[in-house]
């Protein structure tokens, strides 16, 4: 395809990507910890007690990679009220019937490779933003963010005096103990983990079939849009 | 049993049964220390000891195995068992009363009259629901009936041990007999939890001296627990977290490093999310508690401790998937799955797209 047949647009503003790629990163960095915590692989056995503090550094890493995670998601709730179009909380509501229609041009079409008119649906639907498929995996993923914050921070809350992490100690009461809170975090870390997968491939996907920039578009801002 | 017309006090009971004043100062000592207060309150724990009548108390033993009245007889000091759980303070218990049958219930109604709204009422075991709570009778009523009827003038009620907090083994799945706590059963009432199976026997006794004399319940945190017991995991308080700490781990138990004391871990101890007081406390007289003696916490003092996964292994366990099911496997079979998915449509749309180019 020629050069000119595409536009440059701005679609994730600075604030949007430094929320990507911090909670990327500490998403990885916990879900690392945090498998490391629940089963230990067995390293050390030469060693005195007092000469490492393994998993002493693991759990410390989990918990400063939390803090890292509640921040980034706190700037993301903030930018969903003041950023562009694209960030907007907005956009992440399924309520049009644009969104709907949306919704099952993907289904059919990018997850069911099924066959559509090139020039009537394509400049319709390829959205720069989310499509609604999209949008609604964030939704979701939001959701169990907020759920490994309220179960994390409810367990964390015992090791702490700071009146923050406390704020969140009546999640475990509420739930029936830190062992449904624990099995519950550990869950919830799964379920997110498989929508990640899904989701690095369909941006690598989209890369490649729409010739969008959606990869690099996470690192500078720009998307790609074919001309109408 | 006879409920005596005028009230001794505590400390006119203790006398009696032969100690010392000394002994007495000693056991106020002991209690304020449990229960975590500062030096001041010994002297207002024997004061009140010493000049308040001693309260009522009635003791009930619903669906229970009496091991929380055989903990707290054995609590550390002698004056427990001999005046606070003799004959001198409790007006009715099944276990230690020396009066039986019907001479039994008229005395416990007859303390239910006489000091209505004044008296504590401890309840041991849980209260089946199920066939109309036809599975516990006694004296020819059901549980529930006996408890509502003791309940109703309480001043306060103590639920002793797991089977009165959570409902225990008895409310294991799939709870045949809808074994339920006591806590869901009245709302009505200041009531403490004091879970654990058995709770030990000092905490028992640190509740119990708090309400006699503070007269009022000891503080409590979210779950209805006292905090100066159950504030902290027993993993908090445990000699083996160096180990932990170091990520140094017994794997089986018979290994090098069970020999060498390292945490249990990964042979299942529950004590990180197992709020009691064993490691500070510990068990018969601070002899030893279970990690001490190379087994891993059991987490018998948290809620649906006998559903919560394997005993022996750490990993955690998915209800309604069988016990062999663990959250990581079903988690690593789903990725697998995900990752064969995505192959398929990779091959799919790249197919496709050749395709099309070759039409073109
Ligand atoms: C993407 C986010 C997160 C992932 C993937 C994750 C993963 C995990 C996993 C797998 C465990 C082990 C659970 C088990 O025992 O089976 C764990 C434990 C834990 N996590 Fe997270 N976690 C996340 C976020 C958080 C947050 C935001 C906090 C808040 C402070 C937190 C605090 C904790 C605590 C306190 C534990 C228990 C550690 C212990 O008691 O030693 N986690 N996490
Ligand atoms: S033995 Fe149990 S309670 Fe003790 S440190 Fe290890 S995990 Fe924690
Ligand atoms: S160590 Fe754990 S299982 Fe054992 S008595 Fe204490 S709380 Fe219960």
């Amino acid at each position: 395809m020629k050069e000119k047949e595409f536009k440059r647009i701005y679609v994730w503003q600075l604030p949007v990507r430094i929320f990507h790629w911090v909670n990327a990163f500490s998403i990885v960095v916990l879900a690392i910890t945090g498998i490391i915590i629940a089963d230990p692989p067995a390293l050390q056995s030469n060693h005195e007690a007092y000469e490492t503090y393994y998993m002493g550094y693991v759990r410390v890493t989990h918990f400063i990679a939390a803090y890292f995670f509640v921040a980034a998601m706190l700037l993301r709730i903030y930018w969903a009220f003041v950023g562009n179009k694209f960030a907007h909380w907005k956009s992440f509501v399924p309520f049009t019937k644009k969104w709907f229609s949306n919704l099952f041009y993907v289904i059919k079409h990018d997850v069911f490779l099924l066959p559509y008119n090139e020039k009537k649906s394509k400049l319709l639907h390829i959205k720069v933003g989310h499509n609604s498929l999209a949008s609604f995996t964030y939704l979701i993923m939001f959701i169990l963010a907020l759920i490994m914050v309220f179960t994390g921070f409810g367990l964390y809350a015992q090791n702490t005096s700071w009146w923050l992490p406390k704020l969140f100690s009546w999640v475990p009461v509420y739930l029936g103990g830190d062992f449904t809170a624990r099995l519950i975090h550990h869950i919830t870390m799964w379920l997110m983990l498989f929508l990640i997968f899904i989701h690095i491939y369909f941006v690598i996907f989209h890369d490649v079939k729409d010739k969008d920039g959606e990869v690099s578009s996470m690192i500078n801002g720009h998307k790609f849009e074919p001309n109408k | 049993m006879a409920v005596t017309s005028k009230r001794e006090t505590y400390l006119e009971s203790i006398l009696k049964m032969g100690y010392t004043r000394r002994d007495f100062m000693k056991f106020a000592t002991y209690m304020a220390a449990y229960m975590g207060l500062e030096n001041s309150a010994v002297g207002q724990i024997a004061h009140a000891l010493e000049k308040t009548p001693r309260l009522p108390v009635i003791w009930e033993h619903y669906q229970e195995c009496t091991c929380c009245s055989e903990s707290f007889i054995r609590s550390d000091h002698p004056i427990v068992a001999d005046i606070i759980l003799d004959k001198i303070s409790l007006d009715y218990t099944e276990t230690l009363m020396a009066a039986a049958g019907e001479q039994a219930e008229a005395a416990k109604h007859d303390t239910m009259k006489k000091y209505h709204g004044e008296y504590i009422l401890c309840v041991e075991g849980s209260i089946p629901l199920g066939d109309d709570g036809n599975y516990c009778c006694i004296a020819g009523k059901t549980a529930i009936e006996q408890f509502k009827e003791a309940a109703e003038g309480a001043k306060a009620i103590i639920a002793w041990g797991s089977c009165a907090s959570n409902g225990c083994v008895q409310s294991a799945k799939p709870n045949p007999t809808d074994a339920t706590p006591i806590h869901k059963l009245v709302s009505d009432k200041p009531l403490i939890r004091v879970p654990g199976c058995p709770p030990i026997g000092e905490v028992m006794a640190g509740v119990i001296v708090h309400v006699v004399a503070f007269g009022r319940l000891p503080e409590l945190d979210g779950a209805k627990r006292p905090k100066a017991f159950y504030a902290k995991r027993v993993h908090d308080s445990c000699y083996r977290r160096a180990y932990y700490d170091a990520g140094l781990f017994v794997e089986s138990f018979d290994d090098e490093n069970a020999k060498k004391g390292y945490c249990l871990y990964k042979v299942g101890c529950k004590g990180p999310m197992t709020y009691n007081a064993c490691g500070t406390i510990k068990w018969n007289n601070g002899v030893s508690f279970p990690i001490q003696s190379g087994h891993g916490c059991f987490g018998c003092s948290e809620d649906n401790f006998w559903d919560n996964g394997p005993i022996y292994e750490r990993l955690t366990a998915v209800p309604g998937f069988g016990i062999e099911h663990t959250a990581d496997s079903i988690g690593k079979a789903v990725t697998g799955a995900i990752a064969v998915g995505i192959g398929a449509h990779a091959i799919a749309s790249t197919i496709k797209s050749k395709l099309k180019k070759s039409e073109n």
